[in-house]
């Protein structure tokens, strides 16, 4: 069970590893058109943090995911945790 | 019009294909000359680019047993399977079919795409798991939409991330279906189909398998990589298409599971459409006949993919993992790709250009796909044709 904070810590530092030097990923910021993800980085994403988190992310809740928060919302969510 | 604005960006795509001539995608054969030739541009060209693996589409047997049926039968069905669609020769294929694969049951669809969404997205609904591949086919994809199911994928042709995320499913393994292709259609790579077996055996989930471009390429009967791996009684469902090795069109899937003919009550793909019409019913027919009866047709198909990968290999080309009837070419810099179908064009020489995010990667593909209806000297000659792109590259004066 993780918290939103957890959560988001989560996804802002494998983020952090895939980004361009020097770049950083907001709470707010969309993945696609804030952060330049391509296809390719995303999946590198979901699979990064499934294996961090040992859990599978699901396809079909992956097209909500806009933004670095909607992200940590639903790891949230599929770990059972609570907002902080 | 805003309902419409989201085609702006294929119109743009479109228009700076057109800026190179003819559009790649949707190439008009002028005449079809032969299984491996045809008239495009007003050129002679082979072909290298049609899946038609073994070379069937102008076999005289099937030539003939789909005008019989055309004379005897009609021109269409025009109705669904699960109305007045159901033909003796319907039943009839499904009964060979079944034989040809030892299996119990069989299901002929209308198209392969309509087998494998129908297949995928009636086995799994809510409360079950897909756990797919990820290069899987559009048809796989739009199956897993249209089910309900909770859809999960595995790294490409990796067991060992597969078995993880079964693991990680617990108790709901027994509800999963694992879907991989045996052959698959961009790289022409093959799955590591004896350890997904293995592993899906292991944990209790139930496996789909596309021949769609392995049936009458692999194993001694032409059944596909399961028989070839030695693992055909262990995939509970198998499915494919008629349009490749054999020749015409539409789909099947076949299996020991006696559900499955329930399934035709069920699979809205195969209840709400018409069912294939007499003469692709009678020319399949005859085209399984053919693949049972002469197992050289594989021998030359694999011949002719060797002769191409290895020469291409040779040149310098980037290629794909694995020889076989797909040769796929890299080509990282998308206009180099473009610039180079239309030089292989005019050379005369068809083959497949796809683009990102159709290929599993950034890089483009020339994708060739080779047929046993080849003659060497055609298979020389595409080759050549390839090689003749890194000489006009080299006189131009970019490294190779």
């Amino acid at each position: 069970m993780a918290t939103y904070d957890e959560c988001l810590k989560i996804v802002r530092d494998v983020l952090g590893d895939q980004l361009e030097p020097g770049k950083t990923a907001g709470e707010k910021d969309a993945l696609v058109a804030d952060l330049g993800m391509g296809s390719l980085q995303m999946l590198e994403l979901v699979v990064e943090i499934e294996d961090l988190l040992d859990i599978s992310l699901p396809l079909n809740q992956l097209p909500e995911v806009q933004t670095v928060e909607d992200f940590a919302r639903m790891l949230e969510s599929l770990s059972g945790g609570s907002s902080a | 019009m805003k309902l419409l604005d989201k085609f702006a960006p294929l119109a743009t795509l479109r228009n700076d294909l057109l800026k190179h001539g003819t559009l790649p995608f949707g190439v008009v054969t002028e005449r079809i000359l032969s299984p491996t030739e045809g008239i495009v541009e007003g050129r002679k060209t082979i072909l290298a680019g049609t899946n038609n693996y073994l070379g069937l589409t102008f076999a005289p047997e099937c030539v003939e047993a789909g005008r019989q049926a055309l004379a005897d039968e009609g021109t269409g069905t025009t109705g669904s399977r699960m109305a007045n669609g159901t033909y003796g020769a319907h039943a009839a294929l499904e009964q060979e079919l079944a034989e040809f694969f030892d299996r119990e049951h069989a299901l002929v669809f209308t198209t392969g795409f309509l087998a494998t969404m129908g297949m995928v997205s009636t086995l799994a609904g809510k409360g079950d798991v897909l756990l797919i591949d990820a290069d899987s086919h559009a048809s796989i994809y739009d199956g897993c939409r249209l089910s309900g199911a909770e859809v999960i994928r595995f790294r490409h042709n990796d067991p060992a991330d597969l078995e993880k995320r079964l693991r990680r499913l617990g108790d709901r393994s027994g509800n999963t279906l694992v879907v991989a292709e045996g052959l698959y259609s961009m790289l022409g790579d093959q799955a590591p189909l004896a350890d997904i077996v293995a592993i899906k055996d292991k944990y209790g989930a139930c496996l789909l398998l596309d021949e769609a471009h392995s049936m009458g390429v692999f194993g001694t009967r032409g059944r596909g990589l399961a028989e070839a791996l030695g693992v055909d009684d262990n995939v509970d469902f198998i499915v494919g298409t008629f349009s490749k090795s054999l020749g015409s069109v539409g789909g099947f899937c076949v299996s020991n599971r006696p559900e499955l003919e329930l399934i035709r009550m069920a699979a809205r793909s195969y209840i709400f459409t018409a069912s294939p019409t007499p003469s692709v019913v009678a020319s399949t027919r005859a085209a399984l006949r053919l693949i049972h009866d002469h197992p050289e047709l594989r021998e030359r198909l694999w011949n002719n993919s060797r002769r191409l990968y290895d020469a291409l290999s040779r040149a310098g080309f980037r290629l794909g993992p694995q020889p076989g009837p797909v040769v796929a070419v890299f080509v990282d810099d998308p206009t180099r790709a473009v610039a180079w179908w239309h030089q292989l064009l005019e050379q005369g020489v068809y083959v497949n250009l796809v683009i990102p995010p159709a290929t599993p990667s950034t890089s483009c593909l020339l994708r060739c796909s080779i047929s046993a209806a080849h003659t060497t000297e055609q298979v020389n000659q595409i080759a050549e044709a390839f090689v003749s792109l890194l000489s006009q590259r080299k006189a131009a004066g970019s490294a190779v």
